[in-house]
């Protein structure tokens, strides 16, 4: 077995967007992915074919209820059993943006204690107000449990897009320090907001582009086979698609984006 | 029966509501006397029962289940019989 006989399934639902992007990443390194519809995915019954599942951008049913919550839902009714599978076996699931607000808003993130019955987080409107698309730093927080980032030093800023509205990363107001507190014990931080030397955003804008809580803009699971982050990697996976590629006079074969996608293959590679 | 169900999720308190801050500037600048605005999103949701009771529980259980993030948002909501 080899890195061709991997598959990787990427998630299509209405409003879905940089799906074929994801695909053009994870195929260049030599793993197969197919674009799936949720429909497709029912008609072919289940995921388990599958070796990761990969929930892209988007606006998955119009963002109506709120951001993911559609999506959410008719993943834990349609693929529940298929979901709990990836859990316990360790395969990878990752979302990306929209993708993140799916696996908060269906209780797989943070996943303190598997999948939660209601949501343990939540990813609100940004503050300031609006659809901010642009790119952003992010400096990687995690000691090695998230199989997404392995590729990365702790401490390393990175560069990558975002473009979302609703991409404010909140805990209970109760229980905010009790979560945090969590999520470190467990090493689910993977990537907080930061400027290019590395300063974090500390909550204030332009640095921290949504205010989120502690300027989170990623974490994993407790298993750290489950991520979400609001960044795009699969758009900066390419240095022409860097925002100065042109400036760079020689421009570098891949953005940061790469790592992320190289670290899941090398996982699956590894469990082969 | 059918029964008819309004349902109104808003932001937790203390919940920073960026919507509503911007609607009230907005409001301001029209020169109206504005304190504070706060949105909310309505739903209105018609459905079978076989009672108040029965109809009130499940409206309870989908605005738990799926219209509300507990995180932030809580829900009130009121159920009467469709047609009165």
């Amino acid at each position: 077995m080899g890195r061709e006989d991997i598959k990787v399934c990427i998630l299509r639902v209405g409003g879905t967007n940089c799906d074929m992007e994801t695909k053009r990443a994870v195929e260049d390194l030599g793993v197969k992915a197919d674009i799936l519809h949720m429909n497709q995915v029912m008609g072919r019954g289940g995921l388990l074919d599958y070796e990761a599942l990969i929930i892209p951008g988007g606006f998955s049913f119009g963002d109506y209820v709120r951001a993911g919550a559609i999506l959410a839902k008719r993943i834990l009714i349609k693929l529940r059993r298929d979901i709990e599978r990836f859990v316990d076996e360790g395969r990878p699931i990752l979302g990306i943006c929209n993708g993140f607000q799916v696996l908060v808003e269906s209780g797989l993130l943070p996943g303190f204690n598997g999948i939660s019955e209601y949501p343990e987080a939540a990813l609100a409107t940004n503050i300031p107000i609006g659809y901010r698309c642009r790119w952003v730093y992010l400096k990687h927080e995690n000691g090695g449990n998230c199989i997404f980032t392995r590729k990365i030093p702790k401490g390393r800023v990175l560069r990558m897009p975002i473009a979302h509205a609703e991409g404010r990363f909140l805990l209970p107001k109760d229980r905010e320090d009790e979560y945090l507190e969590k999520l470190y014990e467990n090493d689910q931080v993977v990537f907080r907001y930061c400027d290019e030397h590395g300063r974090y955003g500390e909550g204030r804008y332009p640095v921290n582009p949504n205010g989120s809580f502690h300027d989170i803009a990623g974490i994993c699971n407790p298993e750290g086979t489950i991520f979400g982050l609001m960044p795009h990697p699969e758009r900066a996976y390419y240095g022409w698609q860097l925002p100065d590629w042109t400036r760079m006079g020689e421009p570098q074969m891949y953005g940061d984006g790469r790592l992320i996608f190289e670290s899941m293959v090398n996982y699956m590679l590894n469990r082969l | 029966m059918e029964y008819i169900a309004r349902v109104e999720v808003s932001l937790k308190p203390g919940h920073s509501d960026p919507e509503g801050e911007t609607t009230r500037e907005s409001l301001r600048e029209l020169n109206y006397p504005v304190k504070e605005v706060r949105v909310s999103k309505v739903y209105e949701i018609r459905l079978d029962a076989s009672s108040l009771d029965e109809a009130e529980r499940l409206i309870d259980e989908m605005s738990r289940r799926l219209l509300s993030n507990p995180v932030k948002d809580d829900y009130t909501f009121k159920v009467e019989e469709a047609g009165r």
